[in-house]
């Protein structure tokens, strides 16, 4: 039995210590809003953070976590989506299918967090997560809103 | 209808026709009444609810194009709606079943999500109105006629009466409707043709959207399965001896004697139980196939004698022979996969006497018909639950081969729902592929430059050949002429050249094909745009002038191109190191032109700065989603010419995942300026034409940037040093 501690609750798994903490979230803790997109760390659906940085946890096996790491996932960003980010990404009209947005936003929080002021480069390079609905460039100008950045 | 100008929707209609779903088929359904009784409807399309709110259902598929909020637009514009108070339903398959299909076609696909429901739809809204506004006439005891509307509040301005659409739903659903509702004049709407947000964004920021991949119910168990991966091989056998012992696991089937599924307590669980499965398959005929071997078979077929003809005009072969000049060309686009970001998925519970589906389709009546087919019971005993997908692109309109798995998985757990997950490797594998195709080009220039004549032959696979055998035409596939037709509102060659041959030679290879956002048209419009440029280059005329002089009876696919030059200041000096190309094509009822701005380092390292794009759509229902649409569009659209490319060795796909089917990403993303340009008096769709002029109006500026003609798609592999 592992312990985890999630969105600041700490919750008891039963599971093989290999499973990858993605399917922990979905399956053991019943967490959907952390997206399965291709379980090899490329597509980023599947964000979270730990201890406040974004890690893709579909490549994250359990057994690599501990009970003191905090891991936030979408559902905890905000108790009533009022992170700047994603108010920005309602005003901006972001999301098409969405199915990639959750991941897009825990990318962008950790970015925010690392550097309140990203430039277009810093975007271009921390911001990897696939949107096949090509909404990358409404996800930039919503960063930039929500940095208080212009431009 | 013409035989050239072929609408895809007539294809999802005779699908669903062959599988037992026809207009005027009627079956009770037993939910359909229970849920009428709860919530009373004006009519089929419009609910309203005592608090006011106004429900409108859709029963075209939402996937992120943007159409429910369309749709949703468009009734409430009729009604006069308070806007805040809209939202919306889906009616299942069956529901439309049991009620005659009034809700129509379900099928989304080929950008008709609106555009092919505007008129039903739209009388839907104004009839609703009509008996609302008759309720509160009769309540009044005044004429109808002197009633009016705004923003969901009936009044009767003379005796200073007013009454709400909650206070007299009910009245009004007991009023006979209005045999011929007259919907507005476009030019006096007050919701349509607003540039709104879209419905339903909430909880796609903040998790609580659930996709079908999140279904969750009492009791559910999760299935994950591997079908044969070689195209045309079969499964010869499974040992599941090990498989069985692993945690979780309660039961390993042969799926269609082609595959195995594992059902497990979880996904993750039956995904690590199938991987200890050992199964032998096959190749058979495939084990030769690759994608070196299928290109020389295309190249063979570029001068094969037999091919079926698509647009033809006077005499191509004497006009080359005249020619003071002639351009030869031969271009090659690849196989390429959807990667909708949610894979496929279902989840199905099937009882001896009853078969329920929650998943992701843009076709939900072809679901239920699949899975009425898989579960070996009637149309009515059967039903598919629909959600926003997580993503569609073509996909999940072409195949419902998930949905038929997950049937036929949950028949081995009679009771239980099970939800079946296809990993991403399987859902690479299994793809419904965009073709790969090769295209000959020869012009003919006279010696003033102008173009006396075009030979195009296009060899490639055809879709319609696997997937909708019903739509060809004596053998042939005449879906593949997609933006190249002589006329018709679908896809019309845009240029007036007086010897003209365009035709196909079809070779279709073991994999499966797919409609793939965009469809004939991407490649069409490389082949035609990028080749109509090298004529210009021989013929020493600017690309623009050039187009122009071949369009004088195309006032639409030139107003685009026109809107496109201007914005850009087209013979105005780029920005320093900034090169131009250009490129215009018409599809899915659509004028679309784009101006790609690109720049290339002196170590050949490409950058597109900035794409401007034009669209008339006739009719212009959000352009704030139009806008939206136009932006994706080109990161659907370059993904193909810079990264993405589908490779076959024996039969077998070789790209399994995302690490070697590279997507493109922010970093590669050029800025969108986006030019709405609707004319009036047609629909055209805007899911998918801007797509068609993203990679040759990027090829044509790579052109202007490097003198390089790049004909082979994608062009990662290319060195762009001068």
């Amino acid at each position: 039995m592992a312990k985890l501690n999630i969105n600041g609750r700490v919750v008891d798994v039963d599971v093989e210590p290999d499973t990858p903490l993605l399917w922990v979230i979905r399956e053991q803790v019943g967490l959907t809003g952390t997206k399965y997109g291709c379980g090899v760390a490329q597509c980023g659906a599947c964000t979270v953070h730990v201890d406040g940085a974004a890690m893709r946890s579909c490549s994250l096996p359990l057994s690599s976590i501990t009970e003191t790491q905090k891991i936030v996932t979408i559902e905890g960003l905000s108790p009533d989506s009022s992170n700047p980010l994603q108010k920005a990404w309602l005003d901006h009209d972001v999301p098409q299918c969405g199915y990639c947005q959750s991941g897009q936003i825990m990318s962008a929080a950790a970015l925010l967090k690392e550097i309140p002021k990203p430039t277009d480069a810093d975007i271009d390079r921390e911001i990897t997560n696939i949107c096949r609905c090509g909404t990358y460039n409404r996800i930039r100008a919503a960063i930039k809103q929500a940095a208080g950045v212009t431009g | 209808m013409n035989a050239i100008d072929v609408s895809r929707r007539n294809f999802l209609v005779g699908a669903s026709a062959t599988a037992g779903l026809t207009l005027g088929f009627h079956v009770p359904f037993a939910g359909d009444a229970a849920a009428q009784a709860a919530t009373p409807e004006v009519n089929a399309w419009v609910v309203i609810k005592p608090d006011d709110t106004v429900v409108i259902r859709i029963g075209r598929q939402e996937m992120g194009q943007g159409t429910l909020t369309g749709l949703a637009q468009l009734v409430a514009d009729e009604l006069d709606a308070d806007w805040s108070k809209v939202t919306t339903e889906y009616p299942s398959p069956g529901q439309n079943l049991a009620r005659k299909r009034v809700w129509n076609d379900m099928g989304t696909a080929g950008s008709r999500g609106i555009r092919a429901s505007v008129e039903y739809m739209r009388k839907g809204g104004a009839a609703a109105r009509a008996m609302l506004v008759q309720a509160a006439a009769n309540e009044w005891k005044v004429p109808a006629a002197e009633v009016t509307v705004e923003k969901g509040v009936i009044s009767h301005k003379a005796s200073n009466r007013s009454t709400s659409f909650g206070k007299v739903a009910a009245a009004a659903a007991k009023i006979a409707p209005p045999e011929n509702p007259v919907v507005k004049d476009p030019k006096s709407w007050t919701i349509a043709g607003k540039p709104l947000k879209r419905l339903h964004q909430a909880g796609k920021v903040n998790g609580s959207q659930a996709y079908s991949m999140d279904y969750k119910a009492a009791g559910m168990l999760n299935a994950a399965i591997r079908d044969c991966p070689i195209w045309g091989g079969t499964m010869k056998s499974f040992d599941a001896t090990e498989a069985q012992k692993m945690p979780g696991v309660k039961k390993v089937v042969a799926i269609d004697k082609n595959a195995v599924a594992v059902i497990a307590d979880t996904w993750w669980r039956a995904k690590t139980a199938l991987e200890k499965v050992k199964i032998e398959y096959d190749a058979g005929n495939s084990a030769s196939v690759d994608s070196a071997s299928i290109d020389k078979w295309l190249t063979e077929a570029l001068d094969a004698p037999e091919a079926s003809v698509g647009n033809q005009a006077g005499n191509v072969d004497e006009a080359i022979k005249g020619a003071v000049k002639t351009v030869e060309a031969v271009y090659t686009f690849p196989y390429q996969h959807h990667v909708t970001l949610e894979p496929m998925n279902a989840t199905a519970l099937w009882t001896s006497d009853k078969c329920e589906v929650w998943t992701s389709t843009q076709n939900a009546e072809a679901a239920l018909a699949t899975a009425s087919n898989a579960a070996g019971l009637p149309l009515d005993k059967c039903d598919v639950h629909r959600v926003d997908l997580g993503g569609g692109f073509g996909r999940r309109a072409t195949s419902q081969d998930y949905v038929r798995q997950a049937v036929l998985i949950a028949k081995e757990m009679p009771g239980t729902p099970v939800k079946l997950i296809w990993s991403r490797e399987e859902d690479m594998l299994h793809g419904c592929y965009h073709p790969t195709s090769k295209c000959k080009l020869v012009g003919a220039l006279d010696k003033d430059g102008n173009v006396v004549g075009l030979k195009m032959r296009i060899a490639g696979q055809s879709i319609l050949a696997t997937i909708r055998p019903e739509a060809m035409n004596n053998g042939r596939d005449m879906f593949v002429f997609q933006g190249l037709n002589p006329g018709g509102a679908e896809g019309a060659f845009g240029y007036q050249i007086p010897n003209l041959r365009i035709d196909h030679a079809m070779r279709n290879p073991p994999l499966r094909p797919g409609f793939w956002r965009g469809v004939n048209n991407n490649q069409n419009a490389i082949y035609l745009e990028c080749f109509v440029d090298e004529m210009a280059s021989a013929a020493g005329v600017d690309p623009l002038e050039f187009r122009r002089r071949m369009m004088k009876n195309s006032p639409k696919h030139l107003g685009v191109l026109n809107a496109v030059a201007e914005k850009v200041g087209w013979g105005k000096p780029a920005p320093a190191g900034v090169f131009r190309g250009l490129a215009q094509h018409m599809g899915y009822g659509s004028y679309v032109a784009a101006c790609a701005e690109v720049s290339v380092s002196k170590d050949g390292n490409l950058k597109v700065h900035r794409i401007v794009a034009a669209t008339d759509c006739g009719h212009a229902v959000n352009p704030r989603q139009i806008e939206g649409q136009i932006e994706g569009s080109f990161a659907y659209g370059l993904g193909p010419l810079l990264l993405h490319e589908i490779t076959v060795k024996g039969g077998k796909v070789q790209e399994e995942n995302l690490d070697s089917y590279q997507i493109l990403r922010m970093a590669e993303m050029p800025a969108v300026e986006s030019i709405i340009t609707p004319t009036g008096g047609f629909w055209g769709g805007v899911g998918e034409p801007t797509i068609f002029v993203a990679a040759p109006a990027v090829l044509n500026a790579i052109f202007a940037a490097t003198g390089k003609r790049l004909r082979k798609v994608p062009i990662k592999q290319e060195d762009l040093r001068a």
